[in-house]
């Protein structure tokens, strides 16, 4: 696991919890594709805490720093007509106001 | 630009063509089009930023040149380095960054993720949001990385678009797609290429491509 500058940032999710992606409302210069959005994968890395591009583009400070993880999703339940093998998957970084546990 | 900002300019915000674009249409300095927006507006900041001496238009040309001079070769050294010394590939695949600086190679994205080809897994990067893409290592994605087909198929089809590559996947390994969407920059670890046991690191180096750190193509096969 990517350690914290402090080391001792809490973040609410670890590597094996399963969640489930948020479709939230927002628009401008998000980073959760759409595709992602309300699909269920698995955490494998949290990937340490940054300020919020979705305000930084907008020449906010983007504070507080959000935690980020690394989500690994099978791509037959993304896509229902996937045509290859099941166990095929797409890794993506999610930023935690978008997760909820599954 | 070289100015005090958090973020490393390292993707393009794709809105050039934005529906009933003409890119025949006459060009006007001032057209209606977003893309000529944007393009203006950058131009503007630029010229009052140089007006109000925050930045030199030398500064400008300098970061220019800087990134436009960065090519593949530095990753070469990263992944023939990987693949002859154990320690060295596991320090890269724990901290890209580090292993980079470590053989002085500076990379200013705010991390780098090495994922690790192997005879079961296939990995492949693409950056469906715009075109990140870790520029400070490999210079400037090619044009078909940027592009909206390969960036929107990739993720829901991406073994027919490595086999469009020319690489045909088995059924039985694994592929694995990472979506560069945040923070995160990516190169792939390919396989180091069958019968090249003999060679150096330096010859070694040359066989890395392009499009073998970005995951759409093995890296060169060693000379017969």
């Amino acid at each position: 696991m990517t350690g914290s500058p402090a080391g001792t940032a809490v973040h609410r999710f670890a590597a094996g919890d399963r969640v489930r992606v948020l479709d939230l409302p927002k628009t401008g210069h998000m980073r959760t594709p759409w595709y992602i959005r309300e699909k269920v994968g698995t955490v494998t890395e949290w990937t340490g805490k940054v300020l919020n591009p979705e305000d930084l583009a907008y020449g906010r400070c983007g504070g507080p720093a959000v935690n980020g993880y690394r989500v690994v999703f099978d791509q037959r339940h993304i896509w229902p007509d996937y045509q290859g093998p099941e166990h095929d998957k797409l890794h993506i970084e999610v930023y935690e106001h978008w997760l909820e546990k599954a | 630009m070289p100015h005090d900002h958090p973020h490393a300019h390292d993707h393009d915000h794709d809105d050039r063509h934005p529906e009933g674009f003409d890119p025949h249409a006459p060009a006007s300095d001032l057209g209606t089009d977003r893309s000529r927006w944007f393009e203006v507006a950058s131009d503007v900041m630029r010229d009052m930023l140089i007006e109000q001496n925050v930045i030199a238009a030398r500064e400008v040309r300098k970061q220019i040149e800087l990134m436009e001079s960065k090519t593949i070769q530095l990753g070469g050294k990263l992944i023939a380095r990987a693949w002859v010394d154990p320690e060295f590939r596991k320090t890269l695949l724990k901290d890209g960054k580090a292993a980079a600086a470590s053989l002085g190679i500076p990379v200013t994205e705010a991390s780098l993720t090495v994922v690790e080809d192997t005879p079961a897994v296939r990995n492949v990067i693409v950056c469906t949001l715009c075109s990140c893409y870790p520029r400070s290592l490999l210079g400037q994605p090619p044009a078909w990385y940027r592009n909206k087909a390969y960036r929107s198929r990739v993720v829901r089809e991406p073994r027919q678009v490595l086999a469009e590559f020319g690489s045909i996947v088995p059924d039985d390994v694994e592929v694995h797609v990472h979506d560069s969407n945040a923070d995160l920059r990516f190169i792939v670890l390919p396989m180091r290429p069958a019968g090249t046991e003999s060679l150096g690191e330096a010859e070694l180096a040359a066989l890395v491509t392009r499009d073998s750190l970005i995951g759409v193509a093995p890296p060169r096969a060693a000379a017969s």
